[in-house]
């Protein structure tokens, strides 16, 4: 018997199919710093006549006017015009699409609501822009089995309230929740504020179906809790639409909580605020919600929905427990101990679901606020331990004044995850490049904390400098390999999320992995 | 950096350059399911063991592979926390749980509480991963949300060596429970299925179910407060807690009496034991020999008789796979469910990009045959 039956006959053994064949060469994945692209671009003459036969000529738009609108997504500092947009309505048309570009060699840019932050789905020069926005149906609501059977094209919040007459809803609720998609949830991983408790897309998602760069149909995932295989569900989610175009998913739903009820406590010093964060954990709680605002944030949102915050707090967190009557109570009653002892200067306990959500509006806000505050804001997406929050704030106070901005900071702090927003004037010269290199010490300070540079926005176009600082030559390597398993042409977004060893290298030699170079007794190249 | 991990390291880089095989061991818990090549050397994970990094405020424990779950969980416990996954900790030969927390992850294997809180890909946050180059990569981290690159760390999970050793791991850990209680209702299969998917459609904290036999028992989990008031909803009689918390630790480590039953009648007689992952709203099928079902309706192991090909069909038909746990024909354990063309090509470039000299021989359920 082979020792390796059944994955044998791929390739001989000691000859690598389709992978960067060693590293420190150039991989063949395409790289958004190389101004060419791989292969010779299409003309967008060539690119509409061969999807001319395959949607309607309302489906398919390549006049200046008509693709402008793609032209980038909730980055809008970064823009690129597509050859052309297509709008597929069915999932013969998405695959006929995928098997023309397939066959032309042209790049396919996935887009779903275009709310994302981090230049995802920002369009290729050569490529064809796919949107999903006609597939917004609600296939199927399965009480019994907790499930919806939803198009990739429906918005987050639809399924909620597809759910609400059966008593569920969709637990992962990005701030965009009110537009965005579920097929760009899927690409993100996306978050929200209740991920502490009720986890990320990923662990809410049973099961993904879609299509590969050559058109041909795949499935991820299982309406059983698994399947034969690698869970390859796990790597699609949070691929940033590079490993396949996803058409349906199904995702759990949960039972409505009967209550839930949320206390606002004001601190006077951020490390309280930030000990308080960890003590609450290590106390044994899991809050459904867990929320920091420096006072900069408090201040800005204050002026924008007149809560009732705290304005003399240096930092103010919101704490949520859900669940039934007697559970909340229980949990409330604990997390007030725990918060009185931790320092709070005040709390306040929401006494009904209008004043909790009073308490949150200000939150939900956040970004709309600061953007009264400066014509412009970059918006950062770091993940660190709890631990170290307050020591990241007073770091962030000492680079204000380093690079002259000023920066407010919402913090998912159940997570770790940091939302620091820098104000800038993009028409003051050198503004936005100065706050480009202070979000860029904000990361490398993440990574050098033990954490990562993006904990739900993605990396998308815009933190692929920062992906060298994360991983090794090695890890992007390999990553790049799981590109070119999934898809072997790198046609499906390319250029995005992993940054090719050349790029990493020009980036800097200065930026070495976790301040030493990993593994320094390991041989390389 | 560690000798053991330097030694791991070589070994790999020397089995590639002579084209050798290594079969990857922790505790030797799993190898009937597994499948034991026996003309491969083995790669030792268990002089690879410790907790690395544990902060209880983090939610974060990192461990090395070698070290045994129960060691893990005794630390874990010891700052009331725990894997609220229940992955079952197997008896070796001895009958130790010797059960690893790298074996843990490479078969991605969890008990009971399954259904209620995830599985091991859902708490595995970061992996350092020994791949068939000799290369050393992490994946991942230690925070609980990262996207930064594919999550190659949680595709480990489950992976059974296909992608290469796993060396380290960084798991999300929970609170304990504050409050557990075990009801026990006198039930026929059907009417157990249909309270089931009521019951989880309701904010109850029922985090685990097992029907057996006409018994219904399920385990209750959360706040007082909460499991004071399921008890008051649901009826059933409630098992004493010493003898709730034995049942569902041999439930959990497959050493109650129904394994040890179809495990002896699959070596004895002319029988198999499967497990089907199923969409838990799956009607009863057959009774076959025996049926045990867990994690709502989605996890039904059958005791069937060894040529019969229906238990495969009825899974296939429902949406779901069925593993052949033990027994049968040929040398017994695997897959019946094949994988969809596309798929299975993804899985050969993967296997090609992490081990293309193909020095590590992945466990039975992550070998396809071709159809």
């Amino acid at each position: 018997m082979p020792a390796d039956p059944g994955w044998a006959n791929s390739a001989p053994p000691g000859v690598p199919v389709s992978v960067p064949p060693h590293l420190g060469e150039p991989p063949r994945a395409p790289d958004a710093s190389a101004p060419e692209p791989v292969r010779p671009a299409v003309s967008q003459q060539a690119l509409v006549d061969a999807l001319r036969g395959i949607v309607p000529a309302h489906a398919l738009l390549w006049r200046g006017e008509e693709t402008t609108p793609y032209e980038c997504d909730g980055l809008t500092a970064y823009r690129e015009r597509p050859l052309a947009v297509a709008l597929p309505e069915t999932e013969e048309q998405v695959a006929a699409i995928l098997a023309a570009c397939h066959r032309l060699g042209v790049p396919v840019v996935a887009r779903g609501a275009g709310t994302g932050l981090s230049g995802g789905a920002m369009p290729h020069a050569h490529g064809l822009t796919l949107s999903l926005a006609k597939f917004n149906r609600i296939v199927k609501i399965d009480a019994r089995a907790r499930t919806a059977t939803v198009q990739s094209g429906v918005r987050n919040l639809a399924i909620s309230e597809a759910a609400a007459p059966h008593g569920f809803y969709y637990a992962p609720d990005p701030s965009s929740q009110i537009a965005c998609t579920i097929g760009g949830n899927v690409a993100e991983n996306s978050g929200g504020v209740h991920c502490l408790k009720y986890g990320l897309t990923l662990h809410n998602v049973l099961q993904v179906r879609g299509f590969l760069a050559d058109g041909s149909p795949a499935t991820f995932g299982s309406l059983a809790l698994d399947a034969p295989g690698l869970d390859l569900m796990s790597v699609v989610v949070g691929s940033e639409g590079m490993l396949a175009v996803v058409v349906e998913v199904v995702v759990k739903l949960t039972p409505r909580p009967q209550v839930a009820r949320c206390i606002m406590a004001s601190f006077s010093d951020v490390r309280h605020a930030g000990d308080a964060v960890a003590a609450i954990i290590a106390d044994g709680l899991i809050p459904a919600g867990l929320e920091m605002m420096d006072k900069p944030m408090t201040a800005a949102v204050e002026a924008f929905v007149h809560a009732g915050y705290d304005l003399d707090a240096a930092a103010i967190l919101l704490c949520e427990s859900d669940g039934t009557p007697e559970e909340v109570d229980e949990e409330i009653a604990r997390m007030e101990q725990v918060l009185v002892r931790a320092g709070a200067t005040r709390l306040e306990i929401s006494a009904n679901e209008a004043q909790r959500l009073k308490f949150w509006s200000g939150r939900k806000n956040a970004f709309p606020a600061s953007g009264r505050l400066s014509p412009d804001y970059m918006c950062m997406d770091s993940t660190i331990p709890r631990a170290r929050l307050a020591d990241m704030l007073l770091a962030i106070a000492d680079m204000e004044k380093k690079f002259g901005l000023r920066c407010c900071n919402v913090f998912h702090a159940g997570d770790g995850n940091l939302h620091p927003l820098i104000l800038f004037d993009a028409n003051q010269q050198g503004e936005l490049h100065r706050a480009e290199a202070f979000g860029a010490e904000i990361l490398e300070l993440s990574v050098a904390m033990g954490g990562t540079i993006s904990g739900e926005h993605g990396v998308g176009a815009e933190k692929l400098n920062s992906m060298c600082v994360q991983f090794s030559d090695a890890e992007r390597a390999q990553m790049l390999a799981l590109k070119t398993a999934f898809d072997p042409q790198g046609l499906l977004n390319p250029g995005k999320v992993i940054p090719t060893l050349h790029r990493c290298a020009e980036y800097g030699r200065m930026h070495v992995k976790r301040g030493a170079l990993a593994f320094p007794e390991l041989e390389r190249f | 950096m560690n000798d053991t991990l330097i030694g791991l390291a070589e070994r790999v880089r020397q089995a590639a350059a002579a084209k050798a095989i290594l079969r990857i061991r922790g505790g030797s818990t799993k190898q009937a399911m597994a499948g034991v090549i026996s003309d491969a050397a083995t790669l030792d994970m268990r002089a690879y063991s410790g907790i690395v990094d544990y902060a209880p405020s983090e939610l974060v424990i990192t461990a090395r592979a070698g070290t045994p779950l129960v060691e893990l969980e005794r630390v874990l416990a010891e700052r009331g926390q725990c894997l609220p996954f229940d992955p079952p900790r197997f008896a070796d030969a001895d009958g130790r749980l010797a059960g690893t927390v790298g074996g843990m992850v490479a078969s991605g294997l969890a008990g009971p509480g399954r259904a209620a809180v995830g599985g091991v890909r859902d708490y595995v946050l970061g992996v350092l991963l020994l791949n068939g180059r000799g290369d050393l990569m992490h994946f991942g981290g230690q925070v609980m949300k990262n996207v930064a690159g594919y999550d190659v760390a949680r595709l480990t999970a489950g992976s059974w060596g296909a992608l290469g050793a796993i060396c380290e791991v960084s798991l999300k850990v929970l609170p304990m429970p504050v409050a557990t209680t075990t009801l026990r209702f006198d039930m026929r299969q059907a009417e157990a299925l249909e309270n089931l998917h009521a019951w989880a459609g309701q904010p109850l904290p029922l985090n685990a179910s097992v029907w057996w036999r006409e018994t219904l028992a399920i385990r209750l989990r959360g706040a007082h407060a909460a499991v004071e008031a399921a008890v008051g909803r649901l009826g059933g009689e409630v098992i004493p807690p010493e003898i709730g918390s034995a049942f569902w630790e041999g439930l959990r480590d497959q050493r109650d009496e129904f394994f040890i039953e179809a495990r002896a009648a699959a070596q004895r007689e002319n029988s198999a034991l499967w497990r089907l992952s199923l969409p838990p709203t799956t009607p009863v099928l057959p009774s076959f020999l025996d049926t045990l079902i867990e994690w709502g309706g989605a996890q039904r192991w059958i005791v069937a008789p060894a040529e019969d090909t229906l238990v495969m069909h009825r899974a296939e038909r429902a949406g779901g796979s069925a593993f052949r746990v033990s027994g049968g024909v040929g040398d017994g354990a695997g897959y019946a469910t094949p994988l969809a063309p596309a798929l299975l090509a993804i899985h050969r470039r993967l296997r090609d990009s992490f081990d293309p000299h193909r020095v590590f021989v992945p466990g039975r359920p992550m070998r396809f045959q071709d159809s």
